[in-house]
């Protein structure tokens, strides 16, 4: 089971909580898991069957966009990361 | 070496924005067939990266008409930018206006007004994308002011692609990896072209902060935001750095080579170094994008870092 961290914004879709448990090989079998237990995450993180533009996903701290998207690997020990896109500091 | 090597004159202050020293850090590079350079951001003459874009805004504005004689400056920023602007306003007789997020460090505060601008403060937990829906809002409709809005002008990229971008590639001809923080992209999206048109094979690499929970203020996934200006396409990696990882970077930084960063060029130092680990042999130039001097007082270098990454958490200082 990998861990998946959950932002405030999308919280009130899996009961409240911070981190959840979901298994799955890569990245689009752990969110299958995720959408199974909370269905209502479904609509919010997804478009069409993609990820939305404003949700980016990390396998413990790298986008997954930029290694293999939905196909990225994730291993039981790993974390998995949701986090709105929000404009940087450094500003 | 010759004691007027680094040295030159210019005209006026804004002439001396750009052309920033490139450091080898050969102390903190991983492994020998690696080697890792530093571009000193905070040489500017406000002590950051900004000052590239918001003369190329300012100049840009004021050469389209955009920006007439006696209009205010307003601009969405957590610091650094405002603080650029005001510098710039100061100097060509603009007044500025500048929409901060109430939980950065004291000392942009004090810059900004030594430097003559207003301050407006947004909601700290609202983040940076809370001052950008405040600045917009004030902006909307009102012919006194003028907002540059760094997150979606093309000035602020156009800035690195015609000078940070040649820079680096006149200090590291043979650069291979680029890595810098992301904020409004302009940065990256910049400097990547430049690199790109000359070096294909270039990688580029964005350190992102993660952000505390207490600034992640959206009601909404729908009010979350990419900057117009970034071009993610152009991006090869992207990691995610926690605060803690940031401090420990800038710690490194000073402590191994003398480099007295900011949290962001900490956090882009801890990105470059984990980067560079995955090369088998090349060249990685990560972009420094303020000093140390306006974090003194959040004291990042002394103090215990889990009780700093508590604090942090909810604080704005990237």
């Amino acid at each position: 089971m990998s861990r998946v961290k959950i932002p405030p914004v999308l919280r009130d879709s899996v009961g409240g909580s911070r981190d959840v448990t979901a298994s799955g090989a890569t990245v689009a079998a752990v969110l299958d898991d995720l959408f199974a237990q909370h269905p209502s995450l479904r609509d919010r993180v997804t478009e069409e069957g993609q990820l939305s533009r404003f949700i980016n996903v990390y396998v413990n701290d790298r986008d997954v966009r930029y290694r293999d998207g939905l196909d990225t690997p994730v291993g039981a020990d790993d974390t998995v990361i949701l986090l709105p896109a929000m404009a940087g500091g450094a500003g | 070496m010759s004691p007027v090597a680094n040295a030159a004159t210019h005209s006026d202050i804004l002439a001396a924005i750009g052309g920033t020293p490139t450091i080898e850090l050969a102390r903190l590079a991983p492994h020998p067939a690696v080697r890792l350079f530093a571009k000193l951001e905070g040489q500017n003459p406000t002590g950051s990266v900004k000052d590239r874009i918001a003369r190329a805004m300012i100049f840009e504005a004021l050469t389209s008409g955009a920006l007439r004689p006696g209009q205010t400056i307003l601009e969405p920023s957590s610091g650094n930018t405002g603080i650029s602007l005001a510098m710039i306003g100061r100097r060509l007789g603009h007044p500025v206006r500048v929409v901060m997020p109430d939980n950065t460090t004291p000392e942009r505060a004090q810059l900004l007004r030594l430097y003559g601008a207003e301050i407006i403060s947004s909601p700290g937990a609202e983040g940076s994308n809370g001052a950008i829906r405040l600045a917009q809002r004030l902006a909307a409709g009102d012919p006194s002011v003028f907002m540059p809005y760094q997150y979606g002008n093309e000035a602020n990229p156009r800035a690195h692609q015609e000078t940070t971008g040649p820079e680096i590639l006149a200090q590291v001809p043979e650069v291979d990896m680029f890595v810098a923080g992301l904020g409004t992209g302009g940065t990256l999206t910049g400097v990547a072209r430049a690199l790109k048109a000359a070096r294909p094979s270039v990688r580029i690499v964005a350190a992102e902060p993660l952000p505390g929970e207490q600034v992640q203020g959206l009601r909404s996934l729908e009010e979350g935001f990419v900057p117009p200006v970034l071009d993610e396409s152009l991006l090869n990696d992207r990691f995610l750095v926690s605060n803690r990882d940031a401090v420990i970077g800038l710690r490194r930084l000073l402590r191994d080579e003398g480099i007295f960063g900011g949290l962001s060029s900490g956090a882009a130092t801890a990105v470059a170094i984990r980067a560079a680990r995955e090369l088998e042999h090349g060249n990685v130039v990560v972009l420094l994008a303020d000093g140390g001097w306006k974090y003194l007082s959040a004291d990042l270098w002394t103090r215990d870092v889990d009780e700093l990454e508590d604090e942090l958490e909810g604080s704005l200082l990237w």
